[in-house]
């Protein structure tokens, strides 16, 4: 497809080695298949992204939660913002039926491998 | 219009059961049927609890037995989107690696519809943690549309919108973070509803980009639709982003047509790759609304182009966060035998995500990481204003926008399945009404030449719910015509 060899003939955004710190980053091993894959869609897809540099974005606030434009709205304000429930202590999921799910338990802990050596 | 095998709506059910037409267990046993018949070549439901919906149905038979009132959806056979927890039923989310997991509780909204009389059936299928817009993504397998069985029901809820579509449940619940309930139910003929965010508590969904998640019900008319939201709209202590807001009457105004009402018609939606056949149909609902005395105004929303971008980087940022809790230790799937902690997290993940999870969650965490996080992720969220800001601008002027909801009727399965850029652009028209937080509903606007499905968008306001039912009902009566 035309916007993959395009996207492979400039320099690349992403090197066979950046994907494999960032697997490492997010804890996933890639077989050498999947790296090659990866690196291709990653490029392709951040080539995408890059048309957003077209906008200059210097005075415009960062948006992280739909409540934020209902307040510049000035929709009533104080109702979406103040949503935080009293800090009373509740009853808790029951310990039994949260480890019921658990791949390996002690029912108290979850059980992991070793990670100290003695 | 029509679903495919029809269900009953739920008014007609309500008088049936009311005037002892007929009972809950013969509606439930109905449900049950056309599953057994269909759902072999279709797939929606990855578990169907037969047991589990008979006693519910035979509870409500035993209310009309004894002449209590019934509750709002008595009766009604209703499927999740199988990213919703039910406490004790299992929760794949469409992945391998929540094999065995059987969650400790169930979500706000299916609690809301239980509580409310309607009878559940089972869990859908959906794209692997609802990425996906094919629900080719599914590790049980693909969904196919019942209006054409070579072709994708669109996706993330894909099962969602096929169960309803193939007469299998009266309603359903799908999830929308980019367009997973209005881009199925376009392909599909049937109505899908993006709730303004903070509308419908998010507790108990499975949660893939949480700025953007948002619940929604699939039914196969404009005005069930609104019903079931009302049911499941509301604040909940247990989801902080859901809002206070009084819940009002959905179903109160929706009858009132459209005339004297200001719609939008963005340009920048009936652009290049617009299939010629889906804007023909948008075309000619937009008349019929003209002709029932709509205002059609022609406005801009200068930002549509960069919201797909703007869409990936943040829905994968917040992915590789809220993916990062499955790692082999509380739930799930668990690698045999692993030498380290590290190997065990690492070979867990490797085993059980699929390729399009993998992609995502390696794109968030790039997009995050170190020297990266500036250019991407703050920029994203700065575009991400812009783009709400359009709409804001927008709705000073107009009540409401109409739009195709897809640039192309549903396609072939394996179709874009090796181009994620490509898979993306199916959501063009979706992702921007994720971003701004506003409200959406997908209503039936006509049929292609060869019989596929086509959807309209009807965008509103933040919390305006209400107009947008009251256009898609007058779409729905007026395409009938």
């Amino acid at each position: 497809m035309a916007w993959y060899t395009e996207a492979m003939s400039e320099n690349e955004r992403v090197s066979a080695e950046e994907v494999r710190r960032v697997a490492e980053l997010a804890n996933m091993e890639l077989t050498a298949e999947e790296e090659t894959r990866m690196r291709r869609d990653l490029n392709a897809i951040l080539d995408y992204v890059a048309q957003l540099g077209e906008l200059d974005t210097a005075q415009v606030a960062p948006m992280a939660q739909v409540s934020e434009v209902l307040l510049t709205e000035g929709k009533q304000a104080t109702e979406e913002s103040s949503v935080l429930r009293a800090d009373q202590p509740r009853p808790c999921l029951d310990r039994a039926a949260v480890m019921a799910s658990a791949p390996e338990t002690d029912g108290t802990y979850f059980k992991v491998p070793k990670v100290i050596e003695r | 219009m029509k679903t495919l095998a029809g269900v009953p709506g739920i008014e007609a059910i309500r008088s049936a059961l009311t005037n002892k037409e007929t009972t809950a267990t013969e509606l439930a046993e109905a449900s049950l049927r056309r599953i057994a018949e269909a759902d072999g070549t279709i797939h929606a439901f990855l578990q169907v609890d037969r047991a589990a919906a008979l006693a519910q149905a035979a509870k409500i038979d035993d209310r009309v037995a004894k002449g209590e009132a019934l509750p709002a959806l008595a009766g009604v056979p209703f499927g999740i989107k199988d990213v919703l927890t039910v406490e004790g039923f299992a929760a794949t989310a469409g992945s391998k690696i929540l094999e065995g997991y059987r969650p400790p509780y169930t979500a706000t909204a299916v609690k809301k519809l239980a509580d409310a009389g309607a009878v559940f059936l089972g869990k859908l299928n959906c794209d692997e943690f609802a990425m996906g817009s094919s629900n080719e993504n599914s590790a049980y397998g693909p969904v196919r549309n019942p209006h054409d069985t070579e072709r994708v029901p669109g996706g993330s809820s894909g099962g969602s919108a096929a169960a309803v579509a193939a007469g299998m449940a009266t309603a359903t619940l799908g999830t929308d973070t980019g367009g997973s309930i209005r881009q199925p139910a376009s392909f599909c003929g049937v109505v899908g509803v993006l709730p303004t965010y903070g509308r419908v508590s998010r507790y108990g969904l499975i949660a893939f980009a949480s700025s953007l998640d948002r619940i929604g019900p699939f039914t196969a008319n404009v005005r069930d639709a609104a019903t079931v939201l009302g049911v499941i709209a509301g604040h909940d202590a247990m989801d902080a982003t859901s809002s206070p807001r009084p819940v009002p009457d959905y179903t109160a105004g929706i009858d009132r047509g459209v005339a004297g009402m200001k719609l939008g018609v963005p340009a920048e939606y009936f652009a290049e790759g617009l299939d010629p056949e889906v804007r023909a149909a948008i075309d000619g609902g937009i008349e019929k609304l003209r002709a029932a005395g709509a205002e059609i105004r022609k406005i801009s929303l200068p930002h549509t182009k960069y919201a797909i971008p703007t869409y990936y980087v943040i829905a994968t940022a917040e992915a590789s966060s809220n993916l990062a809790r499955f790692d082999g230790v509380r739930y799930g799937l668990r690698a045999p035998k692993p030498d380290t902690l590290a190997d065990m997290y690492r070979r867990t993940r490797d085993l059980g995500f699929g390729a399009e999870v993998k992609r995502r969650i390696l794109l968030g965490t790039y997009v995050l990481s170190h020297g990266y996080y500036d250019a991407y992720y703050k920029k994203a969220q700065q575009v991400r204003r812009l783009l709400a800001e359009d709409f804001l601008a927008a709705f000073r002027e107009v009540d409401a926008i109409v739009t195709p909801t897809a640039p192309t009727p549903a396609f072939k399965l394996g179709e874009k399945s090796d181009d994620p850029v490509a898979m993306y652009l199916a959501d063009i028209y979706t992702v921007t009404a994720s971003l701004a937080g506003i409200c959406g509903v997908s209503v039936p606007c006509g049929m292609s030449q060869s019989g596929l499905p086509i959807g309209m968008q009807i965008l509103g306001r933040h919390f305006d719910e209400a107009t947008i039912f009251r256009v898609g009902q007058a779409v729905e009566r007026l395409t009938a015509e």
